[in-house]
């Protein structure tokens, strides 16, 4: 599961972690951090936090990866 | 290799044409990162059906950069788990790992390292930019000597710090380079930050809202030397670096030295290809097209992302070059768009620029072309409380403006620079607490002078650029 945050969106309004604060935390008053692959189990809240993010800025994965774009395959 | 010609087909002509591209032509792109993914995914959502090759000199699929060096170093995140998210099947065939190392623009091909080459009818280039090395190769060898921009470097980098070094040293204050200091404090590691110019993000921001950042940095900690270059960096008997020597004399113990002296465009792989490319990267059209070397825009080959630079109509038809990730999702929807285009359906790349970073538990966050800027004025909040918005003018105009944790007021700003407003803005500032409304000198180091360079640059034509001998036929 991998995750991007457009930081020029985010507006810092904190839904996400508070929604998923195990991938998404506020680093002083404003900037955010988080997880670019959180765990399987968080999909949940993930889905929530991106939902509830109010000018949309996360981005999660729509479609599970080719396995030709993994390392070592060609 | 010489180039064998081969009969093309060519599906850019006649009616129909279009789509009959969309069926079954050939797109290839060349940089298998952000803009190179997001193009990918741009051209399926548009109806793309053909095949699609993506080619990238990593053997990683594509990766986020910026968590390198926020989460990544913090112990936050890992390096090799900063995959992008795919937002739509992009069914391509991936050539990872090896990189492109010419460009027949006649017969259409992309030749590869490997021997191979690839034929296509659209190109985009979405190569970006690289790390400048420590300029002494030998110096640059030294273990415990690192460049930060690729997911391998970012996980040394990391594993390094985890080891718990004596000293960082930190070669150049711009955005990267400070992001790594404040990681290395909140770590608790010692950290010294030698910058070239008279205080860390001078280049991109200027010297009244560098002061701020200076004042960040040493209230952190960081033992901040300014106005002073590295001279040689000095390795022990085992070949790991113990110390660096600096131009006012000095010396920095150190184990561990990150060079921050900003990037290098990946156009080398085109040189002699007859194609515009150079050290200032690709010159496009305001739709992305690439300009080949006699000034003629390209049909067929694309660029986008920090290796593409475009004119902009808001900054006085300059060409920019932006080191920015919007800048890099934007232009790669717009060349996959007009890619698959007719000539009157086709868009222009006009987003405002727009950077965010965070250092020090510092949201920064820009609009706009601050270093084209004269004059700024602290519209809101105050430079002490190193909570506010710079609004930069130039000209009689709103061109740009900053923020230091006041980031939901910049969509604001974006517009009044998205007008053409005038300089200094002619709204009444609402919160009493500013530092007059008297707009300053910004004070930008002068551009001839090297500091770590900014991440935006106006790169109108220079003859520098040149890459061809310049032999009118006629
Ligand atoms: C540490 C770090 C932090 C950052 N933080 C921020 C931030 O906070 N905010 C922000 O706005 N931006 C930030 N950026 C910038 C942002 O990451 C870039 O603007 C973005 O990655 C540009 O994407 P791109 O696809 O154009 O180029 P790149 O991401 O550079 O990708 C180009 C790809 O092409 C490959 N390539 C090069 N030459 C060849 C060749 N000949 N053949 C095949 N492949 C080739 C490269 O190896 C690379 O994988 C940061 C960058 C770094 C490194
Ligand atoms: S919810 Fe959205 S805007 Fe708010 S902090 Fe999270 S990403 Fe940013």
């Amino acid at each position: 599961m991998s995750i991007a945050v457009d930081l020029n969106r985010c507006q810092g309004y904190a839904q996400c972690a508070f929604l998923a604060p195990e991938i998404f935390t506020m680093h002083g008053d404003e900037a955010l951090l988080y997880d670019p692959d959180p765990d399987e189990a968080q999909r949940e809240k993930l889905a929530q936090a991106a939902a509830a993010c109010p000018v949309q800025a996360i981005l999660v994965d729509a479609v599970d990866k080719p396995a030709e774009a993994v390392p070592g395959a060609r | 290799m010489p180039w064998t010609s081969r009969p093309r087909r060519c599906p850019v002509l006649g009616d129909g044409a279009l789509e009959q591209l969309k069926r079954e032509g050939r797109i290839v792109v060349v940089g298998a990162s952000l803009a190179g993914l997001r193009a990918a995914e741009t051209l399926r959502a548009k109806g793309f059906v053909g095949s699609l090759t993506m080619i990238g000199d990593e053997p990683y699929e594509p990766y986020d950069r910026p968590p390198l060096s926020k989460g990544v170093l913090l112990g936050r995140a890992r390096a090799h788990r900063t995959a992008l998210p795919r937002l739509r099947s992009v069914d391509a065939t991936w050539r990872l790992g090896v990189p492109a190392t010419g460009l027949d623009m006649a017969a259409r091909r992309v030749r590869l390292a490997d021997g191979d080459d690839v034929p296509y009818d659209r190109l985009l280039i979405a190569t970006g930019v690289r790390a400048r090395p420590w300029p002494r190769p030998e110096e640059a060898e030294l273990d415990g000597v690192f460049v930060l921009r690729t997911r391998d470097e970012g996980a040394a980098l990391a594993r390094r710090l985890d080891e718990g070094p004596k000293r960082v040293l930190v070669i150049g204050g711009g955005f990267a380079g400070s992001e790594v200091a404040s990681a290395c404090r909140e770590r608790g590691l010692p950290v010294t930050v030698a910058e070239r110019g008279a205080a860390p993000l001078v280049g991109a921001l200027g010297g009244v809202v560098a002061a701020v950042a200076a004042g960040l940095h040493r209230e952190h900690g960081v033992d901040l030397r300014c106005g002073v270059m590295v001279t040689a960096l000095e390795g022990d008997a085992s070949g790991r670096v113990r110390a660096a020597h600096l131009s006012d004399g000095s010396t920095v113990e150190t184990d561990v030295v990150v060079v921050s002296l900003g990037a290098l465009r990946n156009t080398e792989w085109l040189n002699g290809s007859g194609l515009g490319a150079g050290p200032r990267g690709i010159a496009c059209d305001a739709g992305c097209r690439a300009f080949d070397i006699r000034g003629i825009v390209t049909d067929d080959i694309y660029a986008a992302g920090d290796v593409a630079r475009c004119p902009h109509p808001l900054f006085g038809y300059q060409f920019l070059s932006l080191e920015h990730w919007g800048n890099a999702v934007a232009q790669a929807g717009i060349a996959a768009h007009n890619m698959l285009s007719e000539s009157i359906d086709r868009l222009p790349h006009m987003d405002v620029p727009a950077f965010w970073s965070s250092q020090f538990g510092v949201n920064v966050k820009s609009v706009g072309v601050p270093s084209m800027a004269t004059d700024i004025l602290i519209s809101q909040g105050s430079l002490d409380s190193r909570r506010f918005v710079g609004v930069y003018g130039y000209q009689g105009r709103v061109i740009g403006a900053v923020s230091f944790d006041h980031g939901r007021w910049l969509p604001f700003y974006k517009e009044l620079i998205e007008r053409t407003a005038p300089f200094p803005p002619q709204f009444p500032t609402v919160d009493r607490h500013t530092d007059g409304q008297q707009p300053m000198d910004a004070d930008f180091p002068d551009p001839s002078v090297p500091s770590h360079g900014p991440t935006v640059t106006l790169s109108g034509y220079s003859p520098a650029d040149r890459r061809m001998t310049f032999t009118p036929a006629h």
